[in-house]
């Protein structure tokens, strides 16, 4: 495996990767490279596999075949959702799931990069380092008047935000969001837009989205997935001018 | 150890202190001065009722050993009570152990049922059990080894909500009738009685009886204070996290099969702990006490008090107990219709318990709806 060229110096290697499920293919052999820092959004129709790609990714779904190398030469097939996690890969749910019970700052602290260890965990005390980047990501989310809010209070925009503040916690080399602006007001998608770009300069991330002008405003390289393979990818202008991309839009 | 105590004196404020003490004061200090007092004084504490009392702290810690796993990590284990008969049986047999040549039959070393069913020697699970201490270390070891591994076994495999309650009822029921059979040496359907002395101390004597009253209530208080502890530390709120969103945590980087099989243990062990006060208070461990309607009725006691509130289990094990005694000798055949009758009332218009009635009002007082049922949240 670590003979494949193409896996050197990537950050996100995907290659023929086949999941199915009852005989339906969600992925079929399906692949992607993503550069270290790079920004990548994934468009396509609903079904096409976006967010299959994603589990494969992140440990919840097993692929059937094909090779999944995080960093080059980590198998990421073969490890559960928290070691992933704890190797540097963060994602964001296409339904805001945080953890509504605690408040904005528990919900950070939670995802604060540290010994996760459960007698460690047990024994935690914050360090002032570690509190001042609680504070600090408060800021960058635009959420430190509610820190002692419980989470279940907040907007369906504010929580998506709170769940990138948490994965900024997590300090990741790789950030997977699923559809980062569902449901938000045209300025909460700006703002998003804002923020993600800043994120982006310091790490990988990939973007699943609809939301077509927002993806126009990430500006990245854009990636077109359809019945679980890549069907084009380039920049936007590009990919929209690819007649088979047009097709599989309109064209049914 | 700094630091930890340190926190736990942070975790809460003067308020919680204070109560604390209060009901420190009251349990270890008034009853037994009211007990102390003569026989026919108006305010004396009998010494049935303190062994009473007794009980139902072994039936809070009990309540809230399930708290910790069903209140804070959504775990609800329905078999509880096998943990709790564990720590009893192991109690048990070093009180069988101690009761010697003074037996019915007079064997020195073999129990009663056994010279009964003709048994020879001692079966080697026995062994070791004249110790107090190798007893006492099998009290928290057996319950804890039993819940790692079925812990471990259902966490892994994420099982969770009704199938885990289900797995943890088949486990109790399982150990029950393995324990009603005599070839298992635990005295099969009569369990182990006739209980002569602990530690050297005559079991019918007041005294001792009011010393085990007393160990309950300090086993209790060192209980709340180390589940407050757990559910005040990060831990407590991965386990909070857990109950709300559990593949999210896992994507966060921690070990739910981990943090569960924390809490899990840690709970069977109260619970054994429970379970080994309780035995000598009552005189008596038999398999009924495996019983699944048993670790139902913790469950009860739970919800009743409120659960994920540490404080409202305690409540709920002395109300709902407190109301099983009098009830039983006033109307016995209403008992049964009551406590379902409770559970209906609590599930419906108590969601929080008693412990939130206090908030239920206020909201109402205010004008503000109050949701009856707690919204179901799932990853």
């Amino acid at each position: 495996m670590l003979d494949d060229r193409p896996a050197q110096g990537s950050i996100l290697y995907l290659d023929g990767v086949t999941v199915s499920f009852d005989g339906f293919k969600a992925l079929n052999e399906l692949s992607l490279i993503v550069a270290p820092g790079e920004m990548r959004t994934v468009i396509g129709p609903n079904g096409a596999g976006k967010t299959t790609m994603m589990d494969v990714i992140t440990g919840k779904t097993r692929p059937d075949k094909g090779d999944v190398l995080f960093d080059g030469s980590v198998d990421l097939t073969r490890l559960d959702e928290a070691q992933i996690a704890n190797l540097g890969i963060g994602r964001k749910f296409q339904k805001p799931t945080v953890f509504e019970m605690l408040t904005v700052a528990e919900n950070l602290e939670l995802a604060l990069k540290c010994d996760r260890g459960t007698l460690a965990t047990l024994f935690f005390m914050a360090t002032s380092e570690q509190r001042d980047r609680v504070a600090a990501v408060l800021g960058t989310i635009g959420l430190r008047d509610r820190a002692s809010l419980p989470a279940g209070r907040l907007s369906h925009g504010q929580k998506q935000w709170l769940e990138i503040g948490m994965l900024l916690m997590q300090d990741q080399r790789v950030l997977l969001l699923d559809e980062p602006v569902a449901g938000m007001t045209d300025a909460e998608t700006e703002q998003t837009a804002e923020l993600l770009l800043e994120i982006a300069r310091d790490r990988s991330v990939v973007v699943v989205e609809h939301d077509m002008e927002f993806v126009r405003r990430l500006g990245a390289r854009v990636t077109v997935l359809h019945e679980g393979s890549v069907l084009a990818e380039g920049p936007l202008e590009t990919v929209q001018n690819d007649h088979r991309v047009i097709e599989v839009y309109l064209g049914r | 150890m700094g630091p930890v105590l340190s926190r736990l004196l942070a975790i809460d404020d003067r308020r919680f202190w204070l109560g604390f003490g209060a009901v420190g004061i009251l349990l270890l200090a008034v009853v037994p001065s009211l007990n102390a007092l003569p026989a026919g004084h108006a305010l004396n504490v009998p010494d049935y009722a303190v062994t009473l009392l007794g009980k139902y702290l072994c039936y809070a810690l009990l309540a809230l050993s399930l708290d910790l796993v069903w209140g804070f990590a959504g775990v609800l284990s329905l078999g509880h009570g096998a943990f709790f008969a564990l720590g009893g049986y192991a109690m048990g047999m070093y009180m069988m152990r101690s009761i010697g040549g003074r037996g019915v039959y007079g064997h020195a070393t073999l129990p009663d049922f056994m010279v009964f069913l003709n048994w020879q020697e001692l079966p080697w699970y026995w062994m070791g059990f004249d110790s107090f201490w190798f007893a006492a270390a099998m009290v928290v070891a057996v319950p804890a080894g039993l819940a790692f591994v079925v812990g471990w076994l259902a966490f892994r495999s994420r099982i969770t909500g009704v199938y885990l309650s289900i797995i943890t009822q088949a486990m109790t029921y399982a150990l029950m009738l393995a324990f009603f059979r005599n070839e298992m040496g635990f005295g099969g359907n009569n369990g182990l009685t006739d209980f002569k002395e602990l530690l050297g101390f005559d079991l019918s004597r007041p005294g001792v009886k009011l010393g085990l009253y007393t160990a309950s209530a300090v086993m209790l208080g060192v209980a709340f204070l180390v589940c407050r502890f757990i559910v005040g530390s990060k831990l407590g709120r991965v386990l909070m996290a857990i109950r709300d969103a559990e593949s999210r945590v896992r994507f966060l980087g921690y070990s739910a099969t981990a943090v569960k099989l924390f809490a899990f243990v840690i709970s069977a062990v109260l619970a054994g702990i429970a379970g080994a006060l309780y035995v000598p208070q009552v005189g008596i461990i038999n398999p009924s006490e495996f019983s699944p309607a048993n670790s139902i009725e913790v469950a009860i006691w739970v919800a009743v008090g409120g659960r994920g509130t540490l404080l409202g289990p305690v409540l709920g094990a002395f109300a709902v107990n407190g109301a099983k005694t009098w009830l039983t000798g006033a109307a016995p055949e209403l008992w049964l219709f009551a406590l379902g009758g409770l559970f209906i009332v609590v599930t419906l218009l108590m969601p929080k318990g008693i412990v939130g009635l206090a908030a239920q009002a206020r909201e109402r007082l205010r004008g503000r709806p109050v949701p009856l049922i707690e919204e179901k949240r799932n990853a």
